[in-house]
């Protein structure tokens, strides 16, 4: 009420924070909605597949190839760094964790941001501004069932497994390093990585992804489902899809690393 | 302005009760009251941005009103959740301004779609398979079976679509400006094919326009099933008397929301109202 009576510049202020606070609103209802439809049908298990098949099994190449050199490039920064200390046996277990408990589900998840939070945002939005999606639901379809909750399922399971991939890619990655341009041993740097891994960076390195998922999907959906204005608004849907997916994923990463790394 | 009387004997399939909707600030519909029956025919007119789309959405349930009340075959479906209107809705054929096809998928597979995903008794596509031939067949399209919406042309677009919210043989159709952006020729066949399905199957039709035309033709023309031709609507009942309305057609048009004009296609060309003069072609 403070804020109310303060005139003219609260009034302004509220209508400043009236379409955020909505469109958090909304985000809240799409998430639930989908979520609730999980556990009623119809399941529709093609398209589960399809999506599945277009954002872990398409997204596969560049996700190991990332993985690979990100490997890379932490080890030789990483041998600089450790020879002032006479340490550089040791890099095997810096990349280990460096890869497993952040980079790893950061920059797959970053990467499918980009490749589907846009595409789910930028198919949506075509759906949506060429009435595929009022079709749908005067055809008797729930669009959130039929369009965003497999998209949600098929991220889902398949981001936590891109990023396993991606982990164990970029300690071969190190490794390639390791071996050939520091002149560690092949047991040297494996056992290193091995031992510095705990449960702990497992559960975390598993968690992220999967919770990476729910965001990324869903904020693709989300956008694309609220595009207006045509071909424009389309273009619109996808970079702010991208954008947000994007930033979430920062925000949720240092969140999940603060609560793990209290729990020691 | 009294909503003419529907002959008695006919179920009144949707029905408007003083619907008013809002977009933030723009009023989409204001007070809104009307109903249509079967083999009734209603031709909305209006200029762009006037609430004929938001009418026809509303009237399915894809956009809720703020105030008023619809009724969809006799049952009250404003206060309806999602789930509890797709039942209702499948009873209802709807044609998108642009076609509303599902570009991921066949035509087969689009016009099968009302078949497949209905929520009672959906059928599997080999069951869908001869309606679906037939309502291509209905629209002169059974060759474009596998191809995919993106390969065909606006006007053929338009007319799988129609064939998509006739296969279910529903009761209602509603039709969204089905001939704008194509030319004249193709725009007439496709009115063709909406008389033709009005008079073969008794539906009641709402049709969206901006083409006076479109409701001309619908107006006066019926489609004869011995000959397969569309003829002019006899006069023989009336004698031809002035104002006989033997297609049971009724024009409306919209201006910002509101209905400031109701009757039949005589009163409409008689009308002095300059906006309602818009939509009649300055001839006779």
């Amino acid at each position: 009420m403070d804020v109310l009576a303060s005139g003219n510049a609260g009034a302004r202020l509220l209508d400043f924070l009236k379409p955020a606070v909505a469109s958090i609103q909304d985000f809240y209802v799409l998430s639930g909605r989908s979520i609730r439809n999980l556990f009623r049908g119809p399941h529709y298990v093609d398209d589960i597949a399809i999506q599945m098949d277009v954002i872990g099994v398409g997204s596969l190449p560049i996700v190991i190839l990332i993985g690979f050199f990100s490997g890379f490039v932490i080890t030789m920064q990483m041998s600089r760094a450790l020879a002032q200390y006479g340490a550089t046996d040791q890099v095997g277990s810096i990349v280990a964790i460096t890869l497993v408990r952040e980079l790893g589900p950061v920059l797959t998840a970053l990467l499918v941001a980009g490749r589907n939070a846009s595409g789910i945002a930028s198919e949506l939005g075509s759906m949506m501004v060429t009435e595929q999606i009022d079709a749908m639901r005067a055809l008797g379809t729930d669009p959130i069932q039929k369009l965003v909750t497999p998209r949600m399922i098929a991220t889902c399971v398949m981001l936590p497994m891109l990023t396993i991939i991606a982990d164990f890619v970029g300690l071969i990655g190190g490794y390639a390093i390791a071996y050939l341009s520091i002149g560690l041993t092949t047991t040297q740097y494996w056992t290193s990585a091995y031992q510095a891994l705990e449960y702990n960076d497992i559960v975390q390195g598993l968690l992220k992804p999967f919770v990476f998922a729910f965001i990324i999907s869903l904020v693709g959906c989300f956008y694309g489902l609220r595009t207006t204005g045509g071909t424009q608004g389309v273009g619109l849907a996808t970079t702010k899809a991208v954008v947000a997916a994007s930033v979430w994923v920062f925000v949720i990463t240092s969140l999940i690393t603060r609560v793990f790394v209290n729990l020691h | 302005m009294s909503a003419p009387a529907s002959p008695s004997g006919h179920e009144c399939l949707l029905r408007f009760d003083n619907v008013s909707l809002r977009f933030e600030e723009i009023v989409a519909l204001d007070s809104v009251s009307f109903d249509l029956s079967a083999g009734d025919t209603r031709v909305v007119l209006g200029a762009a941005g006037s609430g004929k789309t938001t009418l026809l959405k509303a009237a399915i349930g894809l956009i809720r009103p703020e105030s008023g009340k619809i009724y969809l075959f006799d049952q009250e479906i404003t206060g309806l959740k999602e789930a509890q209107l797709f039942h209702i809705r499948s009873g209802v054929g709807v044609l998108f301004q642009e076609g509303g096809l599902f570009d991921s998928v066949t035509v087969e597979e689009n016009v099968a779609y009302p078949l497949l995903n209905r929520t009672e008794h959906p059928e599997t596509l080999q069951e869908a398979e001869p309606k679906v031939k037939e309502a291509l067949r209905f629209v002169e399209l059974e060759q474009t079976l596998e191809q995919y919406p993106s390969e065909l042309s606006g006007g053929m677009r338009r007319r799988v679509g129609i064939a998509r919210a006739v296969v279910s043989e529903p009761p209602l159709v509603l039709y969204d400006s089905p001939t704008a952006g194509l030319d004249p020729i193709t725009a007439n066949t496709i009115m063709a094919l909406i008389v033709k399905e009005r008079d073969s199957k008794n539906t009641a039709n709402l049709i969206v326009t901006q083409r006076y035309q479109d409701g001309q033709l619908m107006a006066n023309f019926r489609y004869n099933r011995s000959s397969g031709h569309l003829e002019p609507a006899s006069n023989n009942g009336e004698g031809g008397a002035e104002g006989s309305n033997p297609t049971r057609t009724i024009f409306m048009v919209m201006k910002d929301g509101r209905v400031v004009f109701e009757g039949t296609q005589h009163e409409l060309e008689a009308s002095q109202d300059d906006y309602v003069q818009k939509f009649v072609p300055k001839h006779s």
